[in-house]
C-alpha cells in the first residue's frame, strides 16, 4: 500500500534517539532552538491562566525560527482549535496581545463537541498550507483515547505539519504524544523601567516525558526574539525518590 | 425599437389559465368575465391590472378593489405577481435577441432592442417590425412597438404613436414627434404634472420654448426623469443615453436520469461521484469553478430535496465535491426512491487550467487551505471557522471582529506599541471580589471561579472610556490592571467606574484577559 510506505518508520525518524548500553548517559538534554522533529507535543496545563497556550505557542514559534533560518520567511496561516470546555474555561484569542509575527496568520475554529475539535485538529493536519496547529482541549474528554492521539500524531508525522496540543485541567492519561510537558506559570522577571509590573512570560515546565531526550524541568522566559530556558530553581520534590515508571525517557530502553 | 406589452401582467394570467392564442381569443372563455389583479397596500388591495371586460366594466388600474367592486360586482380576483412579471419579462428580452444583438429592460413592461444595421436581414424596417408584432401576437401578448433612431423616440412612438409607427432616419423628428404628448418623453409622473399646469401638452411647445427658460425651471440634471430637456435631448439624439443590456447566463447543469428510482446511500453516493465528474469536465471547458453547488434530488413521489453548498474558493475538483455532499446527504429521506439527481453551479468564478501535479508523492502532500476550510466549514458551519481582524475600537472587546477565513483583511490601523493586551479574552468579562485600596488605588487580592488570588505585582491604571458616541451616557469608565500573583499568573482585571462619578454605587470589577 502506498499509503504506508510514506508513513516515516517512527524509529528512523529520529535522529537524536539514542538505543543500546549506556543509552541514558548518551539521550542529549532538550533545550530551545533545538530541531525536534517532533511533530506532536502535548502540554498539559491548568485553566485557570494562559499559561498552556502560551507556552505552545512559544514553542511553536521556537520551531518556526529553526525552519525560518533553513527556508527563509513563512508566510502560511496556523490553526488554533478550542472545544467548547476550552473556550469557557479560558476564552479565545485576543489579536493584539498575540505575538506580532503571527497575528495576522491565526485561523481560529470554535468547536463544540471534543469529537468536531478532534475532526478539525485532523483536517489541520493534512493540510499543507498551515504552518502549525495549536489545539485546546479542556478535561478529559472521552473521544480523546490513545487511538485518537494516536490518529494525530500519524497525521502530523505523515504531513510534516506540527500539533501543539493543550490539555487544560486534564489527567495525565495515555497519549502518543512524542514529548509530553507539564505547564504552570511562574514569577516573571521584572522588567527595566518599572520594578512592580508584570515582566516577560515565564512558565515553569516540566517535560516528564519525551521521545528522545532526557525528562527535566526548566523556567522557560519569552523573550520575543528567542525562547530562554533556565535550569529549574526551585529544588525539586524529593516526597517520592522512586520515579513512576511513566516518568522515564523512552529513549532508556 | 421599443416593444411595449400593453396587458402584460393580464397576458401573463391568460398564458397561465391556459388561453393560447390558438384556443380562444381576447376576450373568450375565462377573459371573458371582469378579472382584475390585485396586490396589497398599506390602504388594502388595490388593482394592478384589469382585463377589458372589467376595465369596460368600470374597474380601472390603480384603483381600491373596494372602489371597483361597487361598480362592478362580478369582479373576479387574482393576486398580482410583479417578481413574476419582471422575470417574465427578462426572459421576453432575451428572447427579443432575435432582432438584434442587444436588448434591454423598460420596467415594468417594455422592451428596448438595438436593431442598427439589422432591418436588411428581415427585408428591410417593416418587414422586420410586422416580424416581431406576429411573433408577439403569436405569443398571446399584446404588444405594440415602434421603431426609431433613438430609444427615446422609439418609445415615445411605441407608447403614444401610432401601432408599428417607424421613424425613418432622414425625417426630422421635431416635426414628427410634435404632436406627441409630453407624457411621451418618459418623465415623473409630478413632473407631467407641472408642465400641465404650466400649459404644455404637446412636445412642439416644449421646443418653441427657449432652452434657458426650460434649465432655469428644472435644475435636477442627475435624474433625466425629473427633466424634460434631458428628455428631449436624448428623443433627438443630442445626449447619449446609456442602457443597461440584458445578457443571458446559464448556470451549469448536469443531470442523470436514473432507470431504477434508487433508495440506497452506496448508490446515491456513486449518482453524485458522476455528476461531480460531469460537472468537472462541463466548467473545465467553460474554464469556470464553482462556488456554490445545489443538488436537487427528484423523488418518485414528486417531493424534490435540494442540498446546497457553498465553497470558500473557486473549485472543480469531482473528489472534493463528493466529499463535501457526503455530510450533506446523511439525513436524506429517500421515501420511494429518487429518479433524477440534477447538479447546478449557481454561482461559479473563472479558473484557469493548472497543471496538474506530477509528482507521485502528491497524495501525501495534503490537502490546500481552501479545501481544508470548507471541510471543517460544512461540518462546524460557517460561524465556527474564522479569523480575527482588527477593528478600529479601543473597547477592548471591539477592537477584534471575526471575518471568513480566506477573506481579505481591511486595512487597520497597528495597536500602539506600549499597550499590553492579553493572549486571551474571556468572552464575558467574570465578576471578582478585589480587596484594593479605595478609592483607587492598587488591587491586593481578588477571588475567582473559588479561589483566591493575592497579588504580588501589578501596574495600572490603564483608563479606557466608554464610547460616548455609541453607548448610554450613564456606562461607567473602565480602569485596566495588569497584575500577577504570587503564582506568576498574570491577569487583566478591570475596576468598572470609580467611587463618586455619580453613575452607580460602588465599583465593581472584572476579569477580562488572560496574559500568557
Amino acid at each position: 500500500m502506498t499509503e504506508n510506505a510514506t508513513i516515516r518508520d517512527p524509529v528512523a525518524l529520529t535522529p537524536g534517539l539514542v538505543r543500546g548500553i549506556g543509552a541514558t548517559a548518551r539521550t542529549p538534554h532538550w533545550q530551545p532552538g533545538l530541531a525536534l522533529d517532533c511533530f506532536h507535543a502535548e502540554l498539559f496545563a491548568p485553566a485557570r491562566d494562559a499559561s498552556g497556550a502560551g507556552m505552545a505557542l512559544a514553542l511553536a514559534r521556537d520551531a518556526l525560527r529553526i525552519q525560518k533560518s533553513t527556508q527563509g520567511p513563512d508566510r502560511r496561516p496556523f490553526l488554533w482549535v478550542q472545544d467548547k470546555a476550552a473556550l469557557r474555561l479560558s476564552g479565545r484569542p485576543y489579536l493584539p496581545g498575540l505575538p506580532a509575527d503571527l497575528r495576522h496568520r491565526l485561523i481560529h475554529v470554535a468547536a463544540t463537541t471534543p469529537e468536531d475539535a478532534l475532526f478539525s485538529l485532523e483536517e489541520g493536519l493534512r493540510c499543507r498550507d498551515l504552518a502549525f496547529v495549536i489545539g485546546e482541549l479542556g478535561g478529559n474528554p472521552r473521544a480523546l483515547d490513545f487511538t485518537a492521539s494516536r490518529r494525530l500524531s500519524l497525521a502530523a508525522e505523515k504531513h510534516g505539519v506540527p500539533l501543539w496540543l493543550v490539555r487544560l485541567d486534564a489527567r495525565r492519561d495515555l497519549g502518543a504524544a512524542r514529548m509530553r510537558w507539564d505547564v504552570a506559570s511562574a514569577p516573571s522577571s521584572r522588567p527595566r523601567w518599572n520594578e512592580h509590573a508584570p515582566g516577560r512570560p515565564t512558565w515553569r515546565a516540566d517535560l516528564f516525558r519525551a521521545h528522545t531526550f532526557h525528562p527535566g524541568q526548566w523556567t522557560l522566559r519569552d523573550d520575543d526574539a528567542f525562547l530562554v530556558a533556565e535550569p529549574a530553581t526551585s529544588a525539586p520534590d524529593h516526597g517520592d525518590l522512586v520515579h513512576g515508571s511513566g516518568d522515564r525517557s523512552l529513549a532508556a530502553g | 425599437m421599443a416593444i411595449w406589452c400593453t396587458d402584460l401582467a393580464i397576458d401573463r394570467w391568460r398564458l397561465a389559465e391556459g388561453l393560447t392564442p390558438e384556443k380562444a381569443a381576447r376576450g373568450e372563455g375565462a377573459d371573458a368575465a371582469p378579472l382584475a389583479l390585485i396586490e396589497d397596500t398599506a390602504h388594502g388591495p388595490r388593482i394592478a391590472a384589469a382585463n377589458s371586460a372589467a376595465r369596460a366594466a368600470g374597474a380601472m388600474p390603480a384603483m381600491r378593489l373596494a372602489d371597483a367592486r361597487t361598480l362592478c360586482p362580478a369582479l373576479a380576483v387574482r393576486p398580482a405577481d410583479a417578481a413574476g412579471d419582471l422575470a417574465f419579462l427578462e426572459s421576453l428580452a432575451l428572447w427579443a435577441q432575435r432582432w438584434g444583438p442587444w436588448s434591454a429592460l423598460d420596467p415594468p413592461d417594455g422592451l428596448l432592442v438595438d436593431v442598427t444595421g439589422v432591418a436588411h436581414l428581415f427585408g428591410g424596417e417593416t418587414a422586420l417590425i410586422g416580424d416581431a408584432m406576429h411573433l408577439l401576437d403569436k405569443r398571446g401578448l399584446a404588444a405594440r412597438a415602434a421603431l426609431a433612431p433613438t430609444a427615446g423616440a422609439a418609445w415615445a412612438l411605441a407608447h403614444f404613436g401610432a401601432q408599428a409607427a417607424i421613424l425613418p432616419p432622414e425625417a426630422d423628428p421635431r416635426t414628427h414627434l410634435a404632436d406627441l404628448p409630453v407624457a411621451a418623453l418618459r418623465l415623473d409622473a409630478d413632473v407631467i404634472l407641472l408642465l400641465r399646469r404650466l400649459g404644455l401638452k404637446r412636445l412642439g411647445q416644449i421646443q418653441g420654448l427657449t432652452r434657458e427658460n426650460l434649465a432655469r425651471r428644472f435644475r435636477n440634471t442627475r435624474s433625466a426623469a425629473a427633466n424634460p430637456l434631458l428628455r428631449l435631448d436624448q428623443l433627438f439624439g443630442l445626449r447619449p443615453e446609456p442602457l443597461l443590456p440584458v445578457v443571458g447566463v446559464s448556470a451549469p447543469l448536469v443531470q442523470r436520469r436514473l432507470m431504477e428510482p434508487i433508495r440506497h446511500r452506496t448508490l446515491l453516493d456513486q449518482v453524485v461521484a458522476d455528476l461531480a465528474a460531469d460537472m468537472a469536465r462541463l466548467l473545465e471547458g467553460l474554464g469556470q469553478g464553482a462556488r456554490r453547488l445545489e443538488l436537487g434530488m427528484w423523488k418518485v413521489d414528486g417531493e424534490v430535496l435540494v442540498r446546497r453548498l457553498e465553497m470558500a474558493a473557486a473549485s472543480r475538483d469531482p473528489a472534493h465535491v463528493c466529499r463535501l455532499f457526503a455530510a450533506r446527504l446523511d439525513d436524506l429521506d429517500a421515501g420511494f426512491g429518487i429518479e433524477l439527481v440534477r447538479l447546478r453551479a449557481p454561482w461559479t468564478e473563472p479558473l484557469l487550467l493548472a497543471q496538474a501535479d506530477l509528482e507521485a508523492a502528491a497524495e501525501s502532500h495534503g490537502t490546500s487551505l481552501a479545501a481544508c476550510m470548507d471541510r471543517l466549514t460544512v461540518r462546524l458551519g460557517p460561524d465556527a471557522v474564522r479569523r480575527p481582524v482588527a477593528h478600529a475600537s479601543h473597547l477592548p472587546e471591539r477592537a477584534q471582529r471575526w471575518q471568513p477565513p480566506l477573506a481579505d483583511p481591511p486595512s487597520s490601523q497597528e495597536e500602539l506599541r506600549f499597550h499590553h493586551r492579553p493572549m486571551k479574552l474571556l468572552d464575558k468579562p467574570e465578576s471578582i471580589a478585589v480587596i484594593y485600596e479605595t478609592p483607587d488605588g492598587l488591587p491586593r487580592q481578588f477571588q475567582w471561579r473559588g479561589q483566591l488570588h493575592k497579588v504580588a505585582r501589578a501596574e495600572g491604571p490603564e483608563r479606557i472610556a466608554p464610547e460616548w458616541w455609541r453607548e448610554r451616557s450613564t456606562v461607567r469608565l473602565r480602569d485596566y490592571y495588569r497584575i500577577e500573583d504570587e503564582t506568576g499568573r498574570r491577569y487583566w482585571i478591570y475596576r468598572h467606574g470609580v467611587i463618586g462619578d455619580g453613575r452607580g454605587g460602588a465599583p465593581e470589577w472584572f476579569i477580562q484577559g488572560l496574559f500568557a
